[in-house]
């Protein structure tokens, strides 16, 4: 009888695609402006890094919002005893509140209706614990972010079906594209339950237009399938056209006017983005559905947020004022970096997928394949990690139909290391351009020398591939991507 | 009026899981809980309410820990001496945890258990509380359909923990008091037996130590002999060590891992230690669970799973530092196991001297008190009577053994650790008095015509012979539901 489960001994968690394996020449090697000025600089991480001095201020002079201060401790006691899975009443008010700030006050939000999950890892696979049973399946467009394959799949046994968008018509979601998606799990007999989508995109960093949006919608009211709208980049957009949520589409004029089941519609949230508090693990379940939220609220035990955690954001988001200032401030340093990574770019020819929102530009380097395939996607990034040394994602790990696009985050350094990656950048670009010119292939063979051992697997992630040393439980990878929970 | 066919239509929208019972909260263990809810005890605005005796919290030791926060300004994030760590504090996901963090649960865990055994904090997993850790364990070591042997009474999160979103099974191991409850091999054996004849996958054994609902602990022996069994057999033992540092009397705790350290030929990849701060330490709410397997892939896989359920970086930080002073933890530990002793000292002796016999226990937040004799038959409808009775005339909420799915009627399990003494003073007093006038009147048309008047609210249906077989209560979603609490 074998020892363990499938669910244990299958490869489904996802760690073993190449996704990660770049990892280790960041771990090896990482970028320090003084300690190691030569290393590799870590531009696989959507995190946003570029608001912190605004938060500690506030941290400053809200000292009662701790239960660790001399000014808060009363509260210390009731708040570390309190595990009602209903969260702190102020907890969910402030969340539904920030929620409604983020979406311009276009919004209402029912606190009654935010549910705590483990991170938006959690709110994701609670979802699919909800709404679809094993052998189920939930369209989503490609490209996507990595972790979908083990959030909505690894435990739950959903399967997960992509929709391919095409760099033709910049990525955007047709609904041509879904309906082929949708009939052929039709006609290979698997059950679509939903279709998720990720509003604004990981990693394209565009938002969803208002008529799309509608569009989506009418399609799976029909079929009667779910909608999941991941918004964890909500607060992320920085420049025009505004964010449009699902939540403006669900008023109540569409549902009577157009037959909207709002039972089919839920949206997933988290403070990890547009925060930056990953470590907090604020995941949040919305769902328009009663059945759901009562669902998900009992499925939360297994992922609530500390109360000494919701206790801090609870304070932290009911402040209005600071949340405003926040939202503009943080808006525009997002848009200020974007601005000067993909300028950066552009002056030597490295185009980006127009794009107003995340913490990320999708960047076109095409026209530095070797070869327009999968093969030469993989040799371009190993060089770009191993010579040129920035850790970037290849879109192959997101799933993405086309080769040659990587996924480059900016916001999780500071200027400084922004101008040094450019600069690497330029002297690769020009390095490479004078290879042509000089008809000499120089093969760049340094990164032979790491223990970088790459294979892809095109597109399908359950394969078991052969990639590095799954580390033992004894030695930690710190900065893998999957190592963060969510990245 | 919502029509049937659009209800199954509501029905087929959602998944199985959604659908079914198996959140467990159709259980009667939850239907007192509306009575507290609507009526809650407080002592000067509400003196007549519902006491809640039904929620296994330790509230004694909490000026303990207030004044260690306030001395040590620099283990939190938020205040004026510990905020410059707040953005590496904030942005760290890395589902291993603060190296820091994992060190002080080791550590604590071994003080806890005497020092006679080490952790190592790289097996050290975090989960969405002890919740978390036994649903991770049981993906980890079971697959659909299959089943973990758990000796009676137990936890009643279990069903939901262990099975709901599994599929996993659990089977009982039936204890009873003939013997103190305690779990003997020749039951296990029987269980195991049975089990096979009815073709059902056995993956493992799950035990409580201490127990929950008894609170006692398994003595060596026990443990040696549940260690050889489970190897015998080649399935998991997992141990719930939950309750650990509760222990406040003679005999002193035995971990399993005590066991592990010294056993030659135990296969290690079959022993998993689950631990929490929820009970301890009294933070159920910062939902510190920790999945301790000396199995290198349990490890590693249970930690790709704690990204559903990692422990806030805020509270892994402020623990990391309170549970690294040693000498702060030294004197909780031994503060604490006296207040807990003579809290449950004073209810234990209390009761005894109006007649009411209680499990004698070492350990754990609540007591095992003996109610059989005031039960007018011995069933569990009487012992539902009864409890209605405590919870609507004498006005607490204490949990019916059947809840616990223990196999003979009149046993309760009434918690101490979660009130101050005035309370536990008004408590006992009306426990006394009940039973003082039960003895008195002897009158079963009084009692009946009490039954009667007041429960017709509360309509509690259980069916104790099939474990997963927990009839449907009306749906409610009371805010102060125990299992709203995990």
């Amino acid at each position: 009888m074998a020892l363990l489960s499938k669910l244990a001994t299958n490869e489904q968690h996802g760690e073993n695609s190449p996704y990660f394996d770049g990892w280790k020449a960041y771990d090896n090697d990482p970028f320090h402006l003084v300690n190691n000025p030569n290393g590799v600089i870590q531009m696989g991480l959507a995190e946003n890094q570029l608001s912190f001095d605004l938060i500690e201020e506030w941290i400053k002079r809200n000292p009662k919002a701790s239960i660790c201060t001399t000014e808060g401790m009363e509260s210390f006691r009731t708040i570390a005893n309190f595990q009602d899975y209903h969260g702190l009443p102020e907890f969910r008010s402030a969340i539904a509140k920030f929620m409604e700030k983020t979406r311009g006050s276009r919004v209402k939000f029912d606190p009654e209706r935010v549910v705590m999950a483990g991170g938006a890892t959690g709110a994701n696979e609670t979802l699919m614990f909800c709404l679809a049973d094993p052998g189920d399946a939930f369209l989503v467009p490609s490209p996507y972010y990595p972790g979908f394959n083990r959030d909505l799949r690894w435990r739950t046994g959903v399967q997960l079906l992509p929709i391919s968008c095409k760099s033709s018509n910049s990525f955007k979601i047709t609904i041509e594209a879904l309906k082929e998606a949708y009939e052929n799990a039709q006609q290979a007999n698997v059950k679509v339950k939903g279709l998720i989508l990720t509003n604004p995109s990981n990693p394209l960093g565009t938002t969803l237009d208002r008529d799309t949006l509608k569009n989506l919608l009418t399609f799976t009211n029909e079929h009667n399938i779910h909608l999941v709208c991941d918004e964890i980049y909500a607060t992320t957009v920085f420049d025009a056209p505004q964010f449009v949520s699902i939540a403006e589409i669900i008023t109540n004029d569409e549902v009577t006017n157009r037959c909207i089941n709002k039972d089919l519609v839920h949206i997933v949230y988290s403070l990890s983005k547009d925060m930056g508090f990953p470590g907090f693990r604020v995941g949040i379940v919305y769902s328009f559905n009663d059945d759901v939220v009562n669902c998900a609220r009992k499925m939360s035990s297994f992922g609530l947020v500390s109360t000494q955690t919701q206790h801090i954001i609870a304070a932290m988001l009911s402040d209005d004022e600071f949340v405003e200032e926040f939202l503009i401030e943080s808006a525009k340093r997002l848009r200020k970096r974007h601005e000067k990574f993909t300028g950066g770019l552009e002056e030597v020819g490295i185009k980006c997928l127009k794009s107003n929102a995340g913490l990320f530009c999708w960047m076109d380097l095409r026209p530095l394949l070797k070869e327009p395939t999968h093969d030469g996607e993989v040799t371009l990034w190993k060089l770009i990690i191993n010579d040129v040394k920035l850790n970037v994602s290849p879109g192959s790990s997101f799933n993405c139909p086309e080769t040659g696009w990587f996924r480059v985050c900016f916001a999780n350094i500071d200027d400084q290391t922004v101008d040094i990656a450019l600069v690497r950048i330029r002297m690769f670009v020009d390095g490479n351009n004078d290879v042509k010119e000089n008809g000499v292939a120089k093969e760049k063979q340094h990164w032979k020398r790491s223990n970088l051992r790459l294979s892809f697997s095109n597109g399908k992630y359950d394969e078991n591939v052969m990639s590095l040393n799954m580390m033992s439980p004894n030695s930690p990878i710190p900065h893998s991507p999957l190592v963060r929970a969510r990245n | 009026m919502v029509s049937i066919s659009s209800n199954n239509q509501k029905q087929q929208l959602l998944s199985k899981i959604a659908t079914n019972d198996g959140h467990g909260e159709n259980s009667a263990y939850f239907d007192g809980w509306k009575a507290y809810a609507n009526d809650p005890f407080h002592q000067t605005e509400n003196p007549n309410g519902v006491i809640q005796m039904g929620l296994a919290e330790n509230q004694l030791c909490f000026d303990l820990i207030q004044e260690w926060v306030v001395n040590n300004p620099k283990a939190s994030i938020c205040t004026a001496e510990g905020a410059e760590d707040f953005k590496d504090i904030a942005i760290f996901q890395d589902y291993h945890g603060l190296p820091k963090f994992r060190q002080a649960v080791a550590r604590f865990m071994e003080k806890v258990r005497g020092d006679r055994v080490t952790f190592d904090p790289d097996r050290i997993v975090m989960s969405g509380g002890a919740t978390g850790a036994h649903e991770t364990l049981a993906f980890c070591l079971a697959d659909l359909g299959d089943a973990f042997l758990v000796p009676t009474p137990y936890y009643p999160g279990f069903d939901r923990d262990l099975r709901w979103r599994t599929g996993v099974q659990l089977f009982p191991v039936v204890c009873d008091s003939s013997n103190d409850f305690k779990v003997t091999i020749k039951a296990l054996e029987a269980a195991y037996e049975k089990a096979q004849e009815s073709n059902i996958k056995i993956k493992g054994l799950l035990i409580n130590n201490p127990s929950n609902p008894l609170g006692t602990i398994l003595d060596k022996d026990t443990l040696r002999d549940i260690v050889s069994f489970i190897n015998s057999k080649n399935i998991h033992l997992v141990c719930d060590e939950i309750y650990a540092a509760t222990v406040f009397d003679q005999p002193k705790f035995i971990s399993v891992s005590e066991i592990v350290e010294e056993m030659i030929g135990c296969n290690q990849d079959l022993i998993h230690i689950v631990y929490s701060l929820s009970k301890d330490l009294g933070f159920p709410g910062f939902r510190v669970g920790i999945v301790y397997s000396y199995n290198d892939t349990v490890v590693n896989i249970a930690r790709k799973m704690s990204s559903f359920g990692l422990v806030s970086t805020q509270t892994q930080h402020l623990l990391a530092s309170m549970l690294s002073d040693e000498i702060f933890i030294e004197k909780f530990i031994a503060e604490s196991s006296e207040r807990l002793g003579k809290r449950q000292g004073m209810f234990t002796k209390g009761l005894a001297q109006v007649g009411i016999s209680t499990l004698k226990s070492n350990a754990g937040l609540f007591f095992w008190m003996d109610l059989s004799r005031l039960l007018k038959e011995p069933t569990f409808e009487a012992e539902l009577e009864l409890w209605r009775i405590i919870i609507n005339e004498v006005k607490l909420n204490v949990s019916p053994g059947c809840s616990f799915h223990c196999s003979e009627p009149g046993w309760f399990r009434v918690c101490f650790a979660n009130m101050d003494d005035e309370t536990m003073r008004t408590a006992l007093r009306r426990i006394k008095n009940f039973v003082l006038q039960t003895k008195g009147h002897n009158n079963k048309a009084t009692i009946n015509k009490q039954c009667s008047r007041k429960f017709s609210k509360l309509q509690i249906s259980l069916s104790f012979r099939r474990m997963d077989d927990f009839m449907n209560s009306p749906a409610h979603s009371p805010m102060s539901s125990p299992l709203v609490r995990t």
